[in-house]
């Protein structure tokens, strides 16, 4: 467990920086160009001169201020997203440390994020930055609710908090816990957006836009403590894949069962998570963003009755279905992807119609006439 | 063992210290921030105790929400801090002996033994001894089992205070307009767009129709 501790602490830190990197290229050529090319061979020491320029800036803490308070919340931000990492596992044997509770601990722990961002918001002393401290937190904590029932629709098929042991239910593609139940399919989704909204990312990331608010609660930061919650970002983004990917894709499992797992599953779960990691990227250079008020009631009044929705439903095919068997996981792929045909192909035609065509002209004169 | 003293002695001075700081600190700010400390000793101190699953939920709920809530409250406020630390010295004497009454009732009440600190054995406990189930399981069983019911009534109170709570400060707002989402993603691209061909320097107006 101290090798894991070690390798851990030495090998999470430099994944942010290789996701930094990943972010422009892959916005690069989605944008249709390439990109940063010209600091090592096909621009890959960017990010190290994307920090030697950060550390050399100058650093400036504003006057007026609560100059305790800006100095140490990037630390918590920073500390929080990466102590989400112990309750991971990586591996059958990878993990830094087998908690009972591991998924509250991680819940727990990314509550502690919203301390540090209304903190760097207040202690800048700038209008701009607690407001969209106050947005962020009010997003952070709006969606940390269809998050935590998506979780517990996975433990209560799990029938266990600990994060290793719902990963060793899930041997092969047919036991991951999203095609467990049609429920689980649809919580998957929810809690896969919702962690976008958790970290802020596009089309969720109104609090730190740079058409809004200047950028939010770091407007005021410069230097390494911008770099400090921009890594946070980048590992609080691999984090929450790490855990979508454990909860519900297998972890560190493979798709065949009881199939040798290369690596001792770190293949495997890295694999996973850097593909959810990229759909989030892609995500975000594809949609535009959402208005505060807009991503406020997608979550209140669209995900969180359908995560109660989908309690309901594992709960009641938990009683129908007492112990996974093989029926009880073919009916719900045959269920998902009855939903799946249903969902795009009747209801997509029936919604492409459109409400109703525009006034003609005529018409329009007329009622601007009386 | 003698990490386990460490570590009870740092988080219980932390715990008390923070309290203090709450009402000693000038800056509201900084008293929420310090009773959130507080709560983080003793989160510290429930899993200690082996209450592993009291203490996240005691992070998770209020750190993660009570807490985030006194801090909206406390920054959106205009305070003057000056006038709110005024006549601390006038109300000291008689914060002090409220204290100390407090403080001697506390001492009174478990220096007589009528609160038993000890477990008794010879009690039937509810719950399974906690070295063969997890704190979380030993509290689902009774919690939904036993105390369902209690359960789903406190539930239900917390949801008539949610429910007042909106009612009592919801406001419709006349001069908004609602979007129908459902509708404006459903609307027909050929009946939105129109593509019309101009030629570079054409005179005349933009028709309308």
């Amino acid at each position: 467990m101290l090798a894991c501790c070690v390798i851990f602490v030495a090998v999470v830190p430099l994944l942010p920086l290789g996701l930094v990197l990943a972010e422009r290229k892959v916005s690069a050529h989605i944008q249709d160009r390439v990109g940063p090319m010209r600091v090592g061979p096909h621009g890959i020491l960017q990010t190290l001169a994307d920090g030697v320029k950060l550390i050399f800036k100058e650093d400036h803490i504003p006057r007026e201020g609560d100059k305790f308070l800006f100095v140490v919340s990037p630390y918590i931000i920073f500390a929080c997203s990466f102590a989400v990492f112990a309750a991971i596992p990586f591996g059958r044997s990878i993990l830094v440390s087998e908690l009972n509770i591991g998924i509250f601990y991680i819940m727990a722990i990314s509550s502690v994020i919203v301390m540090g961002v209304i903190m760097a918001g207040w202690a800048s002393n700038s209008k701009w930055s607690l407001l969209g401290a106050m947005r962020s937190a009010a997003q952070i904590v709006s969606y940390e609710i269809p998050i935590g029932l998506g979780i517990l629709s996975v433990v209560m098929l799990a029938q266990t908090l600990n994060m290793q042991e719902i990963v060793k239910g899930q041997d092969g593609i047919a036991n991951w816990l999203i095609f467990r139940t049609p429920f689980t399919f649809i919580a998957f989704f929810v809690f896969f957006i919702s962690s976008i909204a958790e970290v802020n990312r596009t089309p969720f990331d109104l609090p730190e836009a740079e058409s809004e608010l200047v950028a939010g609660f770091h407007t005021e930061y410069s230097g390494m403590r911008f770099a400090l919650f921009f890594i946070a970002e980048y590992a609080n983004m691999f984090a929450v894949s790490a855990i979508a990917s454990t909860l519900f894709l297998g972890g560190w499992h493979g798709i065949v069962t009881r199939r040798a797992i290369t690596l001792g599953g770190l293949l495997g779960v890295v694999i996973k998570t850097l593909f959810l990691v990229f759909v989030m990227m892609w995500i975000r250079w594809t949609l535009p963003r959402l208005r505060v008020d807009q991503l406020m009631n997608l979550c209140w009044k669209y995900f969180i009755p359908i995560s109660f929705f989908n309690i309901l439903g594992v709960g009641i095919w938990g009683l129908i279905f007492p112990k996974d068997s093989r029926l009880s996981i073919i009916i719900s792929i045959a269920a998902i992807i009855l939903g799946l045909i249903f969902t795009f192909g009747v209801l997509g035609k029936s919604l492409s119609k459109g409400p109703k065509p525009p006034p003609s002209s005529a018409e329009r004169r007329v009622s601007a006439t009386t | 063992m003698i990490i386990q003293t460490i570590m009870f002695y740092v988080l219980a001075v932390g715990t008390v210290g923070a309290g203090v700081m709450v009402i000693a600190s000038r800056n509201p700010v900084h008293s929420v921030l310090f009773l959130i400390l507080a709560f983080f000793n003793s989160a510290g101190l429930f899993v200690m105790m082996g209450a592993e699953f009291l203490a996240m939920i005691l992070i998770i709920v209020y750190v993660g929400a009570v807490a985030v809530l006194f801090l909206f409250v406390v920054m959106m406020l205009d305070i003057n801090f000056a006038e709110l630390r005024a006549g601390f010295l006038q109300y000291l004497p008689i914060g002090g002996v409220i204290g100390i009454i407090l403080l001697a009732e506390l001492v009174m009440v478990f220096a007589s033994g009528a609160i038993e600190i000890e477990v008794p054995t010879n009690v039937a406990s509810p719950t399974p001894p906690p070295d063969e189930v997890t704190n979380t399981q030993a509290l689902g069983d009774v919690l939904y089992t036993r105390y369902a019911y209690l359960f789903q009534g406190a539930g239900f109170i917390l949801l008539i205070a949610m429910v007042g709570a909106i009612v009592l400060t919801h406001r419709r707002r006349t001069d908004v307009r609602r979007q129908r989402i459902a509708d404006q993603v459903a609307r027909d691209p050929k009946a939105a767009v129109r593509l019309t061909d101009i030629e570079p320097g054409a005179e005349g107006t933009w028709k309308s129709d």
